[in-house]
């Protein structure tokens, strides 16, 4: 078409009361630090958060907070900071972005929440490795900046199927943790405590996997775009009531689409499989080339991977310990591939595509072949489009574009 | 009455190629022009020039449709595009009649695009963002070395001992081509290994399924790049005719099959004569 029209996903209202939580999340967190009246530590995003939070402290995700750098397009300027200081331009644009934002006293919040100056100075740093070595070394970073401890659990990866070992292992280090965690916050662990939370976050992915899953309706009443965003308090709310009462809200309106048959893309003709990272400077050009498509782009690996069913307020450690190590990045391809061929059958997918995000080999699922082996079994055609989650240096817009409409086009031409 | 004529313009990033055809699926004109900044400029003077080799004006066009890296900047006669893969897709199963692979070697992307044996688009993959292997490649390469483009089909053919070159990025290849300078290798043998590198980027982008079939600008002016492929590949690479106006032909393909659905004015494969 020589006239390009905008078409954009339809809004959905409780966004307001998502972004009113949110911003209560970032003042409690902004208080916490410049007030003293809570510590604060810092969590990667699927680190012990429930052990955390029972013990008192403000949580802070440095994934979320970069990921924010990334949807504003801060990050591609920030990211040369980190890269002159010795971190590569090819390793974690995330770590890059949120280090250089560090270095140049920069931070999204400011912007979005007046009266916040930078981001919450941690008492403690907690990582879990599960997602990737690189959360590690940039919580060694502001451990050796800020003088505070960083802590945390080194998770096995490649995992074919969970057994006992593993969540042993990963049991022992999240216990581990709690006595330098409770000297920090200083109070004990109340363990009654700690299984409410745990039952706190099991509701919220319960609600959560809803949520994600009245995609499976035709029309989907909601993208990946929708989902990229409303994630928000899964990842860092997750462990208390406000996310729960959030999900409900954003439930009850996502039946009522389908009830109503309206579908988050007007006049849907194919059902696409978003596997990698979002690119996050890029979320709404995405979501509009889709749409102007008539595409919707309704499942992903990465919204599905809050969800964690085995948390258990009954075994919080241990279950703690299995959740975290069940996640999709731990896994081996030989589960990746029943993963995805699961959801392709439960969303109806007509095709998938990955993201092969320049600086995150962890979530770019199309380096050993994988595409070709789920497009074999399923007869399911995959796009592989190169990109990055925040370093937009790493991303042709035009070549993007050109893949995803010929993709789109072999999907219609194929029918 | 005017011939109908139905129009296929690829504007691509380094040349514009406009292809005419009649309802007969014929080719009647085609032009090709350097780009340049102005799209739509170069793209009128393309179909005006096309149109005049076909003997035919403006409106006697039924319908048009572009393509290529410029597609939404000619308005003046389309609202409808298609994407490159798309247009190279419908040239090939107008030509082809069996399972094939296209390897599109343009002026900065290469494709691979894998048809089944009913014509249908089972793949496609392009180059990532690096250029290397592209026509860019090429240009660059000709500056550096002070060589006109269109003298190294034939300079590549006098190597007896190709300099082969062993880095992905344009930059450190012409650092490369250089050191083999110094070290007194001969031209012809560093423009076949330039070839070699151009065909060794697009070889392994993907499998090759059937006949392979190579399009595209890189190859129209050297076609000594479709005989190494086929050394490289171990089996036959076709060339058609119009390799350079490929996309342009199955966009004009289909605005003939936008205005003739049901086909009944096909019978002879587009570009098969009389250009």
């Amino acid at each position: 078409m020589a006239e390009e029209k905008k078409t954009t996903r339809k809004k959905i209202q409780a966004a307001d009361m998502m972004n009113k939580i949110m911003a209560d999340y970032f003042y409690g967190l902004n208080d916490a630090a410049t007030t003293g009246k809570r510590k604060v530590a810092w969590c990667t995003s699927v680190g012990p958060a429930e052990l955390l939070q029972a013990l008192g402290f403000a949580v802070h995700f440095p994934e979320n907070h970069a990921a924010m750098l990334g949807a504003t397009r801060m990050s591609t300027d920030l990211i040369p900071a980190a890269n002159a200081i010795g971190y590569s331009p090819d390793i974690c644009s995330y770590l890059t972005a949120d280090i250089g934002a560090y270095l140049k006293g920069i931070t999204p919040l400011a912007k979005a929440y007046p009266g916040i100056q930078s981001v919450p100075k941690p008492d403690v740093l907690v990582y879990n490795t599960n997602q990737c070595r690189d959360v590690q070394d940039w919580m060694a970073w502001y451990s050796k900046k800020l003088g505070v401890p960083s802590i945390g659990v080194t998770s096995p990866k490649n995992v074919n199927d969970v057994t006992d070992a593993h969540i042993d292992d990963v049991t022992r280090q999240i216990e581990a943790l709690v006595p330098t965690l409770e000297g920090i916050a200083g109070v004990k662990l109340d363990m009654d405590r700690l299984r409410e939370t745990v039952s706190l976050s099991r509701e919220c992915t319960e609600l959560w996997k809803q949520v994600l899953e009245t995609a499976k309706a035709s029309p989907a009443p909601l993208t990946f775009f929708d989902g990229s965003i409303h994630m928000g308090p899964a990842v860092v709310l997750r462990g208390t009531r406000e996310a729960i009462d959030y999900y409900k809200v954003l439930l009850a309106e996502l039946e009522q689409r389908i009830r109503d048959g309206v579908g988050a893309v007007d006049g849907e003709t194919s059902r696409i499989y978003w596997e990698g990272m979002p690119v996050w400077g890029r979320l709404r050009q995405h979501s509009e080339l889709f749409a102007n498509l008539k595409s919707t782009v309704l499942a992903s690996t990465y919204c599905s991977s809050w969800i964690f069913p085995s948390f258990d307020g009954n075994d919080p450690f241990r279950s703690m310990a299995k959740a975290y190590l069940e996640l999709f990045i731990v896994r081996s391809d030989r589960y990746k591939e029943k993963y995805i061929k699961e959801m392709i059958e439960k969303f109806r997918i007509d095709g998938i595509i990955y993201h092969d995000a320049k600086t995150c080999p962890y979530n770019s699922n199309s380096r050993y072949g994988l595409p070709g082996r789920v497009e074999a079994e399923t007869g399911v055609p995959s796009l592989v489009i190169s990109g990055d989650l925040n370093d937009l240096r790493c991303i042709s817009d035009e070549q993007t574009k050109t893949n995803i409409e010929a993709f789109i086009e072999q999907i219609a031409e194929r029918r | 009455m005017a011939t109908p004529a139905f129009v296929g313009l690829d504007i691509g990033s380094s040349r514009t190629k406009v292809a005419v055809i009649g309802p007969d699926r014929r080719l009647l004109g085609h032009a090709i022009r350097r780009s340049g900044t102005d799209f739509s400029a170069t793209a009128a003077a393309c179909l005006d020039e096309s149109l005049e080799m076909a003997g035919a004006r403006r409106d006697a066009i039924v319908n048009a449709i572009s393509t290529g890296y410029g597609r939404t900047n000619v308005a003046f006669v389309t609202a409808q595009s298609k994407t490159e893969i798309g247009c190279l897709s419908r040239f090939g199963r107008d030509r082809f009649h069996e399972a094939i692979t296209i390897i599109d070697i343009g002026g900065q992307d290469n494709k691979v695009i894998k048809l089944d044996g009913e014509g249908r688009r089972a793949s496609f993959k392009m180059n990532r963002k690096c250029a290397a292997g592209t026509g860019a490649f090429l240009e660059e390469m000709s500056l550096r070395l002070d060589i006109p483009l269109e003298s190294m089909d034939a300079l590549a053919r006098k190597s007896t001992e190709m300099v082969k070159l062993g880095s992905y990025c344009t930059v450190f290849s012409a650092t490369e081509v250089l050191e083999n300078i110094r070290h007194g290798k001969k031209v012809p043998d560093i423009v076949k290994g330039l070839f070699y590198s151009v065909i060794k980027r697009v070889l392994e982008m993907d499998s090759h399924d059937g006949q392979v079939v190579m399009t595209g600008g890189v190859v129209a002016h050297n076609p000594y790049i479709v005989e190494m492929a086929g050394e490289m590949a171990g089996r036959p690479v076709v060339l058609p005719e119009f390799p350079q106006l490929a996309g342009a032909i199955g966009a004009a393909l289909y605005a003939l099959d936008e205005a003739d659905p049901i086909g009944i004015r096909n019978n002879t494969p587009a570009g098969e004569t009389n250009g």
